[in-house]
């Protein structure tokens, strides 16, 4: 049914880290690569090799530039999925119950089987998480790797979303935002992380991490300190021999 | 939004027959045999019509029944539930106006409330969604209602009624069109809360995920045709309600009623076109283009 579980047992949701992201895009690539090779339709692609390509991706990754008012822009790079909404505007509106969110974990997912394609639940999300996958005629979102975080088959360490597993940089978690004692609860209270958009009252699970200050180092000239320093000084300062004399009679030509 | 012809099409013209429909269940005007025949056909071919039409948006069409399931959420599984109570009933009343010369009083008042609950429940399906700040009013079911009582009217032939309703609907859609410019504005998102960077400083969209485009683009930032908004505009409410009105002014003539007619057709078609190409999904702000 469509109508939102009024509590769930666990809220499993990614902390996207924006100071460590380094915009690599591994995340999109293993996402596409385990979605596409797992749990129900391939994320299919349109004209992959001709001059307009498109396809379906369930994570996409922006980049920012963010000016203050003083002092240098900063680059973040921003990967952006599924928040997994506590109050998911996409599974109301869908007239035939195949979007849902999951009572025991909070995951939202598509029944593939149930969807009709309308495209309404991707009209209803702020965030731009769902897309209709055009060879396949039905919406597809993040899954958070739902055949993965449980799959018994798998070693344990793999037992996390793709994106998670494969980022080089350690800028996404994985974990139980519901438990305020989990490591990706005490990672938001101490990083002040954010909700997007709250103001669409959507209640995103998903948290991001905003950048830490990048400009303490930007000290006044004088007080700048250059470790290199010591190592570029001349090494003799007196010079004695042949050379030297042949530096100070060409000296005085 | 993206203007799909598919939904312009079956908004304008379902709106329109499901008009035609309360009219004609309220008994204007109670006309039997062949006379009742000839507006039922045109009521119920606008309005199947434009039900079918919807259809070809759909990724998975042979799976539409489905769509019946979810009423208790879903202002588009509503809408289904409302078009069929309102196709059926009115079609009872139909038999008993064309075979039997009988106006079944019960069927036709339910039947012109469950049309007009079908439209409304159209209007919702654009009017609940917070992400495009435009829809989310009164306004936009107001803005549809308005339009189908006064298209209904017009084509049932109500003539007082229709010059009424048509300034209304009118004066509804300015309305609409005046908050909307500001609404995406007013809504308080913007690139700042969409990135959460806004306390850093003037965050600008430097690279978008892709080179090429996607669904999200394509379904909802479109840009095409703002250009020439306000003359479309203008087109829209002289042809929706200003040439009717002056039609309907002049002795009754049964050409002058059809001008009219298809008149305020094209202004309908011409703003629900403005109504979706307008539309910005607050999504295009991730993508920098609002």
């Amino acid at each position: 049914m469509t109508q939102l579980p009024t509590h769930t047992d666990k809220k499993l949701g990614l902390v996207i880290d924006l100071d460590t992201c380094v915009g690599c895009h591994a995340c999109v690539i293993s996402c596409k690569g385990w979605n596409t090779e797992n749990y129900g339709a391939p994320l299919s692609d349109q004209d992959p090799y001709g001059a307009d390509p498109s396809g379906t991706f369930l994570n996409r990754v922006h980049s920012y530039e963010v000016t203050p008012k003083d002092g240098a822009a900063q680059l973040i790079h921003f990967p952006k999925s599924c928040l997994h909404c506590e109050d998911a505007p996409c599974v109301t509106v869908c007239p035939t119950g195949a979007s849902y969110k999951r009572v025991e974990d909070g995951i939202v997912l598509v029944n593939e089987s149930d969807c009709i394609g309308c495209g309404l639940c991707a009209w209803a999300c702020p965030y731009g998480a769902r897309e209709l996958d055009q060879a396949e005629g039905v919406m597809k979102k993040c899954t958070l790797c739902v055949d993965r975080i449980y799959n018994e088959n798998l070693p344990e360490e793999d037992r996390e979303p793709a994106c998670v597993r494969t980022c080089p940089a350690g800028a996404r978690h994985f974990g139980d935002l519901g438990d305020p004692a989990s490591d990706v609860s005490v990672l938001v209270a101490e990083r002040g992380g954010m909700d997007l958009m709250p103001e669409q009252g959507t209640k995103p699970v998903n948290q991001y991490l905003p950048p830490r200050p990048k400009d303490q180092l930007a000290l006044p000239a004088d007080e700048q300190i250059d470790i290199l320093a010591p190592f570029l000084e001349p090494v003799a300062t007196e010079t004695k021999g042949f050379l030297s004399w042949l530096d100070k009679t060409l000296e005085k030509i | 939004m993206h203007p799909a012809p598919s939904v312009i099409i079956f908004s304008s013209f379902s709106g329109l027959g499901f008009g035609l429909l309360f009219w004609l269940g309220l008994g204007m005007p109670a006309m039997t045999g062949w006379a009742a025949f000839a507006f039922f056909v045109i009521a119920f071919g606008l309005a199947v019509g434009g039900l079918i039409s919807s259809t070809f948006h759909l990724g998975r069409p042979e799976r539409a029944l489905k769509a019946f399931t979810q009423w208790k959420t879903s202002w588009l599984s509503r809408e289904a539930w409302c078009a069929v109570a309102a196709l059926l009933l009115m079609g009872l009343y139909a038999i008993g106006m064309i075979f039997f010369g009988q106006r079944w009083a019960l069927p036709g008042l339910l039947g012109a409330i469950a049309s007009l609950a079908t439209v409304f429940t159209t209007s919702m399906i654009y009017g609940q969604l917070k992400t495009v700040p435009r829809w989310n009013t009164p306004l936009t079911p107001a803005n549809f209602l308005s339009l189908c009582l006064a298209g209904g009217a017009l084509l049932a032939g109500q003539v007082t009624i229709a010059v009424i309703l048509l300034v209304v609907a009118a004066a509804v859609q300015v309305a609409a069109w005046l908050r909307g410019d500001t609404a995406l504005r007013d809504s308080g998102t913007d690139m700042a809360t969409a990135t959460g960077l806004g306390n850093i400083g003037t965050v600008r969209a430097f690279e978008p995920p892709h080179t090429g485009t996607n669904y999200l683009l394509r379904e909802f930032v479109h840009v095409v045709g703002r250009k020439h908004a306000q003359k479309l505009r203008i087109i829209a409410i002289v042809l929706m309600a200003g040439l009717p009105i002056l039609l309907m002014l002049l002795p009754f003539n049964h050409f002058w009623g059809i001008l009219a007619v298809l008149l305020h057709l094209a202004g309908v078609l011409c703003a629900r076109w403005l109504f979706f190409a307008q539309a910005e999904h607050v999504v295009g702000l991730y993508y920098g283009k609002r």
